[in-house]
Parts: C-alpha cells; sequence; structure tokens
C-alpha cells in the first residue's frame, strides 16, 4: 500500500537514512520508533513523497501530519478540519463532520486553534488528516502534546481505522503506546531498520537501540537507568 | 450568512463612496458639468477604487503567502522599488516619449522588488526577518530614487518627480485609468484565483505540498500579481502604502483568518478605504484654509502606521 524502496537519502550533505527497506499494507497500523535522530521523520516524509527527487504520492490517497504541527492563522477548528478536503477539491461536508466528532471536536468547532490546548490543537490537526478520507496515513507523533488518556484514546481511533483498512504508519517516542497499540514495529537506529516485527519482539531485538538493558521494560525509557 | 451580509455592506459601502467621489471636486459639493466629471472626477474615482482594490487583495496575498500579518507591498519595499522603476522612467523622460513606458517602468521595478524579496526573506520568514528585508529594499530603493532626483536635469523635473513620489491621484486623466487597469484587472484575477493555495499553505509549505497544492508556483503566481498590480498602482499613484496592511487586518475580525476568505473582500475594503481617504484629502481645501491638497500617500501612512504598531505589539511574545 505504501512503500520506500530502500534508496539511501542524504540531507544537507549527511546521510539520514541508509538502506530501510519499508513496506506497509492495508489493515496494518506500524508504529515508527527510535532514538532522537534516527531518520523517522524522514522516512515518513520519503513515503509521503515530500522528500526533493522523490516522487510525490497521490494527495486524495496519502495523507501526512509532521511533527508539531501548526497554523499560521487563527483558523476555527472546522475550517481546519476542512482543509483537508483541498486534495478533493470540494467543500463536502459530511467526511468534516465524521472527523470531528472522531476527534471529539464538535463542541471546539467553531474555536479558532490558537486558543486551544496543545492537546486540542493536536486533534484538530489530526481531524484536517481524517477528513481527507486517505487510505494511508503517515503521522509523525500524533499524540507529542496529549495526556495519557487523550493518547490511548487517539490511538484507539487509528488502530480503528487500520482494521477497516487503512494503513497507519505511526512515528511515536512512547514505547509503551506502540507496544500497546501497534500491529506492528519497525525500529530504527542511524538510518537503519534494526527490528521490524511485532512490538514485543521488537522492541527485545532493537533494545540497543534505546539503550535499554534488555528487553521492554514495563516503564519504557529512552535513557538507561541510572 | 454572516461573509454575505459583510460583503453586502461593504459593496455598499464602495457604492455610496463612489457616488460621494463624483460629487466632491474642487469646485465644491453638488453634480458638475459634464467635462469635470468626464475628465477628472470619474478617472479619479475609477483610479481610487482599482489602485485601493488591488494593494488591498495585494496585501491579503502577500499575507498569505508569506504567512505573516505584517506583510503589505509598500512596506517590504515592492512600492519603493515600483517607485525607483517609474522615477528612472521620469528622469529620462521615458514616459514623454511613450506613454506606456511609465507603467512599464514600474511593473519592472516591481518584479525586481517582489523578486529580491521572496529570494532574499526565504520561504515563511519571520516576522522580524521579513521587516528587515523590506527596510533593506526599502532603503535601497529610496537611496537610489534621491540619486535619481540629485542629478535631476532640471528643477521642474525635480518638483515633479518629488509631488509624484508623495503619492495621490489628484489630475489624473483618463489616459491614466487605461494605463493602470490592464495590469491591475490581470493581477487581480492571477490573485483572486490563489485562495485554496493560500489556505493550504496556513498549515506550512510541507503540508501544503502534501495536500497537493504546487506550492512553488502559488508563490510564483502571488509575487507576480502583487508586482502587476503595485507596478501599475505606483506608477500612476505614486507612493500610497499601509493600504494592503490595513485591510486584511480590519477584515479578520469580521470574516475569520482563512486567506481564502478574505481575498474578495480585500478588494472591496481596499476600494472603500482608498475612496474614503481620497475624498478626505480633496475635502480638505474645502473645510481648511490649505493652498492645495495633502498627498494621500501621507495619509494613508499617518492612518496605517498606528496599526503597524498594533499588529507588531500582538506579535510579540
Amino acid at each position: 500500500m505504501i512503500a520506500w524502496p530502500g534508496t539511501p537519502v542524504a540531507l544537507a550533505g549527511r546521510t539520514v537514512l541508509h538502506d530501510p527497506v519499508f513496506h506497509a499494507g492495508a489493515g496494518e497500523m506500524v508504529a515508527l520508533v527510535g532514538p532522537n535522530g534516527a531518520g523517522k521523520s524522514t522516512l515518513l516524509r520519503a513515503l509521503a513523497g515530500l522528500l526533493p527527487g522523490t516522487p510525490p504520492a497521490d494527495p486524495r490517497r496519502v495523507a501526512w501530519l509532521p511533527q508539531g504541527a501548526r497554523c499560521a492563522w487563527g483558523l476555527t477548528v472546522a475550517e481546519i478540519a476542512a482543509l483537508g478536503r483541498i486534495p478533493h477539491g470540494d467543500a463536502d461536508p459530511a467526511p468534516v463532520e465524521r472527523a470531528l466528532a472522531a476527534c471529539d471536536l464538535l463542541a471546539l468547532r467553531d474555536i479558532r486553534i490558537d486558543r486551544l490546548s496543545g492537546g486540542q490543537q493536536r486533534r484538530a490537526m489530526l481531524a484536517r488528516v481524517l477528513a481527507g478520507t486517505p487510505a494511508v496515513l503517515l503521522l509523525d507523533e500524533p499524540t507529542a502534546d496529549l495526556d495519557p488518556a487523550a493518547a490511548h484514546a487517539i490511538m484507539a481511533l487509528l488502530r480503528g481505522h487500520a482494521a477497516a483498512g487503512a494503513c497507519v504508519v505511526v512515528v511515536l517516542h512512547d514505547l509503551a503506546l506502540a507496544q500497546h497499540h501497534a500491529t506492528r514495529m519497525v525500529v530504527l537506529d542511524a538510518g537503519r531498520i534494526t527490528a521490524d516485527a511485532p512490538p514485543d519482539i521488537a522492541l527485545k531485538q532493537a533494545a540497543a537501540a534505546f539503550g535499554l538493558p534488555h528487553g521492554p521494560d514495563p516503564r519504557p525509557r529512552l535513557l538507561p537507568p541510572p | 450568512m454572516i461573509p454575505a451580509r459583510t460583503y453586502a455592506w461593504l459593496t455598499l459601502l464602495v457604492a455610496a463612496l463612489a457616488v460621494l467621489a463624483l460629487l466632491v471636486g474642487a469646485s465644491g459639493f453638488g453634480v458638475p458639468d459634464w467635462p469635470i466629471l468626464w475628465q477628472l472626477r470619474l478617472p479619479r474615482t475609477l483610479l481610487a477604487m482599482l489602485i485601493g482594490g488591488g494593494l488591498g487583495l495585494s496585501g491579503a496575498v502577500l499575507q498569505g503567502a508569506l504567512r505573516n500579518p505584517l506583510a503589505d507591498p509598500a512596506l517590504l519595499g515592492i512600492g519603493g522599488a515600483a517607485g525607483l522603476g517609474a522615477v528612472l522612467a521620469f528622469y529620462w523622460g521615458l514616459g514623454l516619449a511613450f506613454a506606456p513606458a511609465l507603467p512599464l517602468a514600474g511593473l519592472a521595478g516591481a518584479a525586481l522588488g517582489c523578486a529580491v524579496l521572496f529570494a532574499f526573506a526565504g520561504r515563511a520568514p519571520s516576522a522580524p526577518s521579513l521587516i528587515l528585508a523590506g527596510v533593506g529594499l526599502s532603503a535601497i530603493a529610496s537611496a537610489l530614487q534621491v540619486l535619481a532626483l540629485a542629478f535631476a536635469p532640471n528643477p521642474y523635473a525635480l518638483a515633479e518627480v518629488t509631488f509624484w513620489l508623495m503619492g495621490g491621484l489628484a489630475d489624473r486623466a483618463p489616459l491614466h485609468v487605461a494605463m493602470a487597469a490592464p495590469p491591475i484587472l490581470l493581477g487581480g484575477a492571477i490573485m483572486l484565483r490563489l485562495g485554496r493555495g493560500l489556505d493550504a499553505l496556513a498549515l506550512g509549505e510541507e503540508v501544503a505540498a502534501s495536500l497537493g497544492v504546487p506550492v512553488a508556483r502559488t508563490l510564483a503566481l502571488a509575487a507576480a500579481g502583487v508586482a502587476l498590480v503595485v507596478g501599475a498602482a505606483t506608477s500612476v499613484g505614486g507612493g500610497i502604502g499601509f493600504v494592503g496592511l490595513v485591510v486584511p487586518h480590519l477584515l479578520r475580525p469580521l470574516l475569520g483568518e482563512r486567506p481564502s476568505a478574505l481575498l474578495a473582500a480585500s478588494v472591496l475594503g481596499g476600494a472603500a478605504l482608498l475612496l474614503a481617504a481620497d475624498l478626505v484629502v480633496r475635502a480638505a481645501p474645502l473645510l481648511f484654509p490649505l493652498a492645495q491638497e495633502p498627498p494621500l500617500g501621507v495619509l494613508t501612512a499617518l492612518l496605517g502606521a498606528p496599526f503597524l504598531v498594533r499588529i507588531a505589539r500582538r506579535q510579540a511574545p
């Protein structure tokens, strides 16, 4: 459904991705994890066709949400979500309403996004992605500012989309969240894929990438315990 | 519902101001003789609508393209660059030899200014770096204007250029309308079609690209549209600033902040603002003991500068 052939990627003279052959199919919810600077966001951009020299993805099929997505103007939540219809060239209200409802934003629909909390802004940006009814969702840390309950709610929502046939690729820092919700975990370390398996197995294989002493910790950390 | 009502009021305002503009002049208030109406007041009214509407739209498009509420063609030096082109045309007497030389020189200057600005400021610069780029461009343009004036061939040319630089619509003839209208209408038509791209750009260039918007083309068309309007407006009306800054700023509370929602409204708002400002300028000698009209560009600057301070303060963290 979406794939990267393993072409090396260099940005500003530094090789960010070495040879990560990546493929994700319909119905999958892939967590892309790894330490800072491993190349997760770059791989997601590559999949979205946003790197120079890569063929652009079909915007009606593939939606991309960057890390820390922001809006330059004080659009309302409903206006932000409606931007997701731009690839389709229509103003169909039905998918926008469904996206707002799915992200629990109906009560906030007429509030300007710059008046919302970080977590609510994050949900509004996700609603923009869902309003485009994409088959492939590429999301860079969609739960970064969310409290645990909201983060789980969003992940459950995304898992529901995957179960319904979408292909979801999520960059996550929260390993517990990834372990709990993903159907597959891909560990990226210094531009190389070091593990690609169901979450429990992948985490064990990739413990070294995170500096974890052994396998999945009940309280996963990115730094080794003192 | 609310946007429709806003548009209705704006249209009504423009119509009322246009009628008023036809009835006020140096000879006082009332229906003028046919030649005065046809040769003086109608061109002046049409130019105020064309230039005001074009500058208002240019401001809305620049602000959307650069994602910055401080963007204004004059403030960013595009007006100054257009003025430099026109001054050089005056200087060499090109306008006398070949009438369209003046707007063409203004267009060339504005196009150069737009290109330098978009190249120097980079994409979506922060507010301070954008303003600094504009300050730099304005400084270069005005220095070269002064240079041209210092070497002006005769005092008459000097006075003519200086008066024109102040910005105004006095004594403009139907010929000026014929010169300014085609580029302004073309630039306006280009810019009015950019709404969807500017909306997507609100989320950043990469997201806009991921939504299928041709980002480079959108920015190039925005620059071209602004250059056409500002070049023509400056070569006919001189330095009229701040319309592009003030109009979108006034409309946002009424229509929301979505860039596409502000485009057509900024045309109407800009036309209304410049018609009103020109009416004030024209009425001033009738109401106060003034030998002549105060320059229109001075009035818009005096009205606009406080807005700049206000927006800049709101931008500050």
